[in-house]
């Protein structure tokens, strides 16, 4: 397993490298001109474009360009914004909301998804199953913006039990937007879980359980559970990857300011160094949730073994 | 034990307390379709020591005769009715708490397939153990030596070692041992073996059945075994009872049975097995197809299928193969079969 592991991670620095080499390309072939963006409709004396587009290598051939970029990158230095600001230090400050705004929307799928499923698999056909069957498929059909405003107006306004925008309120402020994130997700969660445990409950083993006289209990939940929660957590694990990304829509409407954020602002002003960073930074969340969630899958079926 | 035999029934090789008795079971499976009758009022006991075969091909209701009887019909929802007295005291009257409590310590149960009838995701020690910490409030230390001491006792090979192991790191023989591990922990007094050696090789499923009998010798505990193999009923088996279509059709001592069958069915299973003496000849199928079981055929269920049918005028009165549903009666000595023309089918020795 460890050997394992090592070789996983040694394998992202290639797909990494890879993917700074891709986006890098994608910024470079945006059409316009960035310094006349970040000028804006002021005019720009000829010397400073000149000063600002030797200072950032903009007349260079992109493979000289990605060299300067790589060069920076092994001494820690992801580069700066054409304002002079670390890259660094912007991911620094909205990373820790994106975190947050992830944590929060993980538990939210994990608590009510999984809760949710595992009710209605035991009891399918009941009242509640169906009811998590006709609410999971409405959440789904909504689309994320529609949600997001939805519950501004609700949660936020009529009832006032929570902030709409910002994060001055700590943790608070985030459950709004944690749950709105969480909602495709959740719904997921939810039936995955129901579809596996309904799955499981017809299975030999759990026959063999109850053969062996245990108690209604226990062969829920020792005998049924565990099983049924592997793919759960599979795509849970995946999800926080996706998570990490950032959610630009939810970032924007409830004014977070996470990477998701971040990253839209930085292709519209064509920021380059910002685009890279940031992205190659998501690759990197996406690669090692897999690698957790490939872990994990040895680690609850005991059939996976990876050497 | 002898002293508390209240049923010496003429068909008994063995003796014992009769641990035992199934009366006019049914089962039926209500669907969207219409109603599944799987199990049609059978009636049989076991004594213990007794092996009691119960033959039949796939769809009779052997398999799910036996799952009642355990109590663990709930997918899909079945309705049972009758009386399954377990050293007297009827299961299907009981709170599902107690029924519950005599599955292990007093009933238990094997599958035919051991890969999928044990959890993947736990260690066999684990599940093997999970009797003593259950049903005794055994510690897990304790519990683990006592899987140790069962794997042992069921001869896997380097038990200490393998207790730790999962069900898939095992062959199949190992992994219906240990299936088989499981479902003695407790002593039970009686165990029902559904198909145990179905999914094994031949060498290996001699090994099982061997081991079956070994512990039957050592505990006294009754067998139920459910199978569709002549060749194991005549090798392991005091008793039989053949089942077609939800019914006992014929019962006796196998001996009796295999030499000579009461019933056209049994007389066409015996048929149907190929025969070192019959060398080269042709073997004879039974014609036709199993009985739906949502629409059985009136009458006797195998009159369909049966080369011995009488109907109409060649028919006795009351006897017509097609409307009169013959009765399981006594046909010879130790000897009942359900069939009309009883007397005509024994005594024609098989080919």
């Amino acid at each position: 397993m460890g050997r394992y592991v090592a070789r996983r991670l040694l394998l992202t620095i290639p797909v990494m490298l890879g993917a700074s080499i891709l986006i890098f390309s994608v910024v470079y072939a945006l059409p316009g001109d960035p310094i006349r963006a970040l000028a804006g409709d002021r005019p720009v004396s000829p010397a400073v474009v000149q000063v600002l587009t030797e200072r950032f290598h903009l007349d260079d051939p992109l493979w000289m360009q990605y060299w300067e970029y790589l060069k920076g990158l092994f001494q820690g230095d992801l580069g700066t914004d054409f304002r002079g600001r670390p890259v660094l230090d912007t991911i620094e400050r909205t990373l820790p909301v994106t975190i947050r705004l992830t944590i929060v929307a993980v538990i939210f799928e994990i608590v009510i998804g999984l809760t949710a499923g595992v009710l209605a698999g035991i009891r399918r056909n009941s009242y509640f199953d169906n009811l998590v069957l006709v609410s999971t498929t409405v959440v789904v059909a909504i689309p994320i913006l529609v949600l997001a405003f939805l519950a501004q107006l609700l949660f936020g306004l009529k009832l006032g039990w929570f902030p709409i925008a910002g994060t001055r309120e700590g943790w608070y402020g985030y459950v709004l937007p944690g749950l709105v994130l969480a909602s495709g997700s959740l719904a997921y969660v939810a039936r995955l879980t129901r579809t596996s445990i309904a799955e499981n409950l017809r299975a030999d083993y759990v026959r063999t359980a109850k053969a062996k006289g245990l108690p209604p209990r226990r062969i829920i939940v020792q005998h049924t559970l565990r099983n049924s929660l592997i793919p759960v957590v599979t795509f849970i694990g995946a999800d926080i990857g996706a998570l990490l990304g950032g959610a630009i829509v939810t970032e924007t409407v409830f004014n977070l300011p996470g990477i998701g954020r971040e990253v839209f602002d930085a292709i519209r002003a064509q920021e380059g160094a910002v685009v890279v960073g940031i992205v190659t930074l998501m690759v990197f969340f996406f690669i090692f949730f897999n690698l957790v969630v490939d872990v994990l899958y040895a680690v609850l079926d005991p059939r996976i073994r990876y050497d | 034990m002898t002293q508390f035999q209240t049923d010496p029934a003429p068909s008994r090789a063995t003796t014992g307390a009769t641990l035992l008795e199934v009366e006019d079971l049914h089962v039926e499976f209500r669907q969207r379709s219409g109603v599944v009758s799987a199990v049609n009022g059978i009636s049989y006991s076991l004594a213990e020591g007794e092996t009691l075969a119960i033959l039949g091909e796939s769809g009779s209701g052997k398999s799910v005769s036996a799952q009642a009887i355990m109590g663990i019909l709930d997918v899909p929802p079945a309705v049972v009715s009758g009386a399954i007295r377990f050293e007297g005291r009827d299961m299907l009257a009981m709170s599902a708490e107690d029924q519950r409590q005599v599955r292990g310590p007093g009933i238990s149960m094997i599958f035919q397939d051991a890969l999928s009838s044990l959890n993947p995701v736990y260690s066999v020690g684990w599940q093997i153990g999970e009797m003593f910490r259950v049903h005794q409030g055994a510690s897990r230390k304790e519990a683990k030596r006592k899987a140790v001491e069962l794997m042992d006792r069921v001869r896997i090979p380097a038990a200490a070692k393998r207790v730790d192991d999962y069900p898939h790191q095992f062959s199949g023989g190992m992994r219906q041992r240990v299936m088989i591990a499981m479902a003695i922990a407790l002593d039970p007094r009686i165990l029902i073996a559904d198909e145990p050696t179905t999914a094994l090789d031949v060498t290996v499923q001699a090994q099982v059945m061997d081991l079956l009998k070994d512990l039957q010798r050592e505990t006294g505990m009754g067998l139920i075994l459910i199978t569709h193999d002549l060749g194991v009923v005549n090798e392991v088996a005091d008793n039989v009872a053949v089942m077609y279509a939800g019914r006992i059709v014929e019962r006796g001592t196998v001996d009796d049975v295999f030499t000579d069958a009461g019933h056209p069915y049994t007389e066409g299973l015996m048929n149907s097995v190929p025969q070192v003496e019959a060398k080269g000849g042709r073997l004879q199928p039974i014609v036709g197809q199993p009985p739906n079981l949502a629409a059985i055929p009136s009458g006797c269920p195998f009159h369909p299928r049966c080369a011995r049918r009488r109907l109409g005028a060649e028919a006795a009165p009351g006897r017509e193969c097609s409307i009169d549903v013959p009765p399981l009666r006594l046909v010879a000595s130790g000897r009942e079969a359900a069939c009309h023309y009883s007397e005509e089918v024994l005594g024609v020795r098989a080919v």
